[in-house]
């Protein structure tokens, strides 16, 4: 009888669920990775010496340069080098730490989980100080400071939480998912901290760039062509150690998590150098003119920026998705098979989706048909992935109510479902000549930003810390069901808010009155914005608010404290299902 | 029979075949806007920026103004009625890089050029609400009290020209001449710098004829923007010029 | 090869590329043969453990 079996099924997970234990610590399993490395140990002085030169070269360039941005950004640059000098010094002054002995490298990932938490709550706080420079423009108004004017602030935002958050996020998940389901400790030894250290030596040196005026202009492709350059090796490095790890695995298949942040490294590679290819005016200046003008720059950057949604937003964070759900709901993927149709199709449909940022411009018009076509098809990828993280909790939806964490992975992946759905109808064009330039947009992106990006981000965090720092569990259940709620709540006020404004500001900017003459000046459209930038302002503070609360919580959990009068650690694990 | 699991093998067959796909769409919307003629065409009036124009062109860059301001006019009737013509690829051929925006948090600025009077841009600049009391624009009025960086304005056309941008040898020579010539109405080189830009004005923009300020070369900029291709004489429809 | 001619093509033996590359993937996803093996792949984040 079905429906008795139905039932069965429930109890043994309330079961299961009864114990509520949210962590699994190391087994001596019979699947030990291998220890010894493939590559020969030369990273013990190559990673060193390298960033020794690069010190040499910043000292060279910043007595050298007469350009004073180019001084600011070189002593920068040093003082980021010689961070990550002084932090590998002191972690081999003792010998060899225990964790370049151990089976994994957990190190590596504990750091880019503290760098997430901090550069995560780093870039939502500019995001809030700018939301309020628009909702109160007298707020922050100094005439004679140039770096708090929202145009140099907003790059700092949108780069901070997509480069900085969500990257650290997506270096540090795809070292821990691809040493587990590889059963091999991570490639080239210090390579993995070159890689941690390059890309905080690049969001510094790019962040800072922003603040004293060094931008190329180009949307989410903002740093200078010396900031591109050392990026384009630190990602050569992230290439070389994840594929490196993958060509030391026992398994002979691939997981397909790994086939995501493949796609994700490969292709954010392709784009970040065809994007950013351009021609300084001194090799001692910050400046450098695109290589392409006009159309052609055109299409090259939105090619790029609906890109770096497509594999850095959505194939990275996927791989979370199947990585992070699955574990942490104790149950495998609903489909396998469902999995590889929606990796080929997401990538193969993923790219053509860019000219629809430019519908009704100086594009050619088949340019635009064909990139609102694929983004309507994209719809199709999106939501075979969006079933696929949501329909592996069939069977155990109740763990949804006791288990916040795996809740918040789960609304991350309705948030997808949501923002994927939102994306194909603004590409049409009919719609897009409304949305297009207003704040609807923005809105659209904060949804996928805040509800996907943000909320798998997190649930994958909440599951590494107790995990990496070999806790029992979190310090605390009820803060992650503050976070949850307290955030969701942000989410709605902020996207909400934005759609009225944005739809609003469409049909004014087109209003006629019975004269025929157009109804509102631009500026009225302005003031019309008012209450919904407050109201904005005030979501964004909340989403903020709740990355407060789970970096307390984070902390705790590091430290080792449970929160009194929560559930007492020690009870027996699940059921490995 | 291909066999997939070859791929889940050999992590750099996966490569190649992720290459392989992400490729196609670049390439197949990419590349023909090298060669098409709607793309490439070339539009009477069109010239390069003056050097103090290129100056301003790159305070418009540093500040982040495209994050609040388009410079594209769509071909909807609204857009054309409140900013004028619809904008032409032409018209930024050589714009490295574009400045097209994604936003217009302010109104559209790619006919600004000969709308307002300097005056009116020095104080809204200085101080946006001054004059529009309902503006959520940032004030710029340090602009007016920095002095124009032109020491290399040589290189910057240089840097332009090897991306495609046709200033000459003698545009090169006398970038620096032209640009004080531009920025100073009652300079020497006056007729020598019109000769070699057409249509460029020459006056104090910032209104401080003591010094060269970047007012002097943002002001330059955004009087020049969209005024350059004639559309009394420009035919949408004319065989070359349909797309 | 001017525009329509490309548009042409594209219409045509496009759209036909792309049905088969489609198909081939979804034949190799749901080829019965392959079942086993990827019931044992989707397994690997749970067998693993945690070190």
């Amino acid at each position: 009888m079905p429906h008795r079996v139905l039932i069965q099924v429930k109890a043994v997970d309330r079961a299961a669920l009864h114990r509520r234990t949210l962590i699994f610590p190391a087994t001596e399993g019979p699947m030990q990775p291998k220890t010894g490395e493939m590559l020969p140990q030369t990273d013990r002085f190559m990673v060193p010496a390298i960033f020794v030169g690069f010190l040499i070269l910043g000292f060279y360039v910043a007595t050298q340069t007469t350009d004073p941005l180019m001084g600011m950004q070189a002593w920068t640059f040093m003082a980021g080098v010689g961070m990550a000098l002084i932090h590998l010094v002191r972690r081999y002054a003792e010998g060899i730490p225990a964790d370049d002995k151990g089976a994994y490298a957990n190190d590596v990932v504990k750091a880019g989980v503290i760098a997430s938490m901090f550069w995560g709550i780093a870039g939502m706080l500019v995001g809030v100080i700018i939301a309020l420079q628009l909702a109160f423009p007298n707020l922050f108004y100094f005439p004679d400071l140039p770096w708090t004017n929202f145009g140099r602030l907003r790059p700092l935002h949108t780069s901070a939480v997509i480069f900085a958050f969500g990257g650290n996020v997506l270096i540090a998940t795809s070292f821990y998912v691809v040493q587990r389901t590889c059963h091999a400790r991570l490639a080239g030894g210090l390579w993995g901290w070159f890689v941690f250290w390059g890309y905080q030596i690049f969001i510094l040196v790019a962040g800072t760039g922003y603040l004293i005026g060094v931008t190329q202009s180009r949307e989410y492709a903002e740093p200078e062509w010396y900031a591109d350059l050392w990026l384009t090796l630190v990602w050569v490095a992230y290439l070389f150690v994840f594929l490196g790890t993958i060509w030391k695995r026992k398994e002979p298949h691939i997981y397909v998590a790994n086939w995501f942040y493949l796609a994700f490294i490969v292709t954010i590679a392709l784009l970040h150098i065809v994007n950013n290819l351009a021609v300084p005016v001194s090799w001692l200046g910050i400046k450098s003119y695109s290589a392409f003008a006009g159309v052609q720059d055109a299409l090259t950057q939105w090619w790029y920026g609906h890109n770096a949604v497509g594999f850095f937003l959505t194939a990275g964070f996927l791989a979370i998705m199947y990585y992070f759900i699955p574990k942490q709901a104790q149950r495998p993927v609903y489909s396998y098979r469902l999995s590889i149709v929606h990796f080929w199709s997401l990538i193969f449909l993923y790219i053509w989706a860019g000219p629809h940022h430019l519908h009704y411009t100086a594009l050619p018009v088949w340019a635009q048909t064909l990139g609102m076509t694929f983004s309507i098809m994209l719809w199709m990828p999106s939501w075979g992935g969006m079933i696929n993280g949501l329909m592996t909790l069939s069977g155990a939806w109740d763990k949804l109510r006791t288990d916040p964490v795996l809740r918040m992975l789960v609304v991350s992946v309705a948030f997808y479902g949501m923002s994927t759905f939102e994306g194909p109808v603004m590409s049409i064009k009919a719609v897009n000549s409304l949305s297009h330039y207003t704040d609807w947009t923005i809105g659209h992106v904060h949804s996928g930003a805040l509800g996907w990006v943000g909320f798998v981000s997190f649930g994958a965090l909440y599951c590494l810390t107790p995990w990496l720092w070999r806790r029992e569990r979190l310090y605390s259940h009820a803060l992650v069901e503050w976070h949850f709620w307290v955030s969701t709540i942000g989410i709605v006020f902020y996207i909400t808010a934005m759609w009225v404004s944005g739809i609003m500001q469409g049909l004014m900017w087109r209003a006629y009155n019975e004269f025929g003459f157009l109804e509102y000046s631009f500026v009225e459209t302005v003031e019309a914005m008012h209450p919904y930038y407050i109201i904005r302002a005030f979501g964004g503070l909340l989403y903020l608010s709740g990355a407060f609360i789970m970096a307390y919580n984070l902390y705790r959990t590091v430290k080792g404290d449970v929160r009194a009068g929560e559930v007492v650690a020690g009870q027996p694990l699940p059921a490995t299902a | 029979m291909f066999n997939h699991s070859t791929l889940e093998r050999h992590s750099l067959l996966l490569i190649v075949g992720i290459l392989v796909v992400v490729s196609i769409g670049g390439i197949v919307e990419i590349a023909p806007l090298f060669y098409l003629e709607s793309t490439i065409e070339k539009v009477q009036g069109m010239r390069p920026y003056t050097p103090l124009e290129l100056k301003g062109r790159e305070i418009y860059v540093r500040e982040g103004c495209y994050l609040c301001h388009s410079q594209m006019i769509r071909p909807l009737r609204d857009e054309v009625e409140r900013y004028g013509h619809y904008s032409l690829a032409a018209e930024s051929m050589y714009d490295h890089p574009f400045q097209w925006g994604s936003k217009r948090t302010g109104p559209d600025l790619a006919r600004v050029g000969a709308k307002y009077s300097d005056e009116w841009h020095r104080a809204h600049l200085a101080d946006p609400r001054s004059v529009v009391p309902e503006s959520v624009m940032p004030p710029y009025a340090f602009l007016e009290k920095t002095e124009l960086r032109v020491d290399d304005i040589e290189d910057a056309l240089k840097a332009n020209r090897a991306v495609g941008v046709p200033y000459s040898d003698d545009m090169i020579k006398n970038a620096k001449a032209d640009l004080i010539a531009q920025a100073t109405s009652d300079a020497d080189g006056i007729d020598a710098f019109q000769g070699r830009y057409k249509k460029a004005e020459a006056r104090d923009f910032d209104g401080d004829p003591a010094k060269i300020t970047e007012m002097d070369a943002l002001i330059a900029y955004m009087q020049m923007l969209g005024t350059l291709v004639d559309f009394k004489t420009y035919q949408a429809d004319a065989p070359e010029n349909r797309r | 090869m001017d525009y329509h001619a490309f548009a042409e093509f594209a219409r045509s033996w496009g759209v036909v590329y792309l049905m088969v590359l489609f198909l081939a993937g979804c034949a190799y996803a749901f080829w019965p043969r392959n079942q086993a093996k990827f019931d044992r792949a989707a397994r690997m984040p749970l067998d693993e453990d945690q070190g």
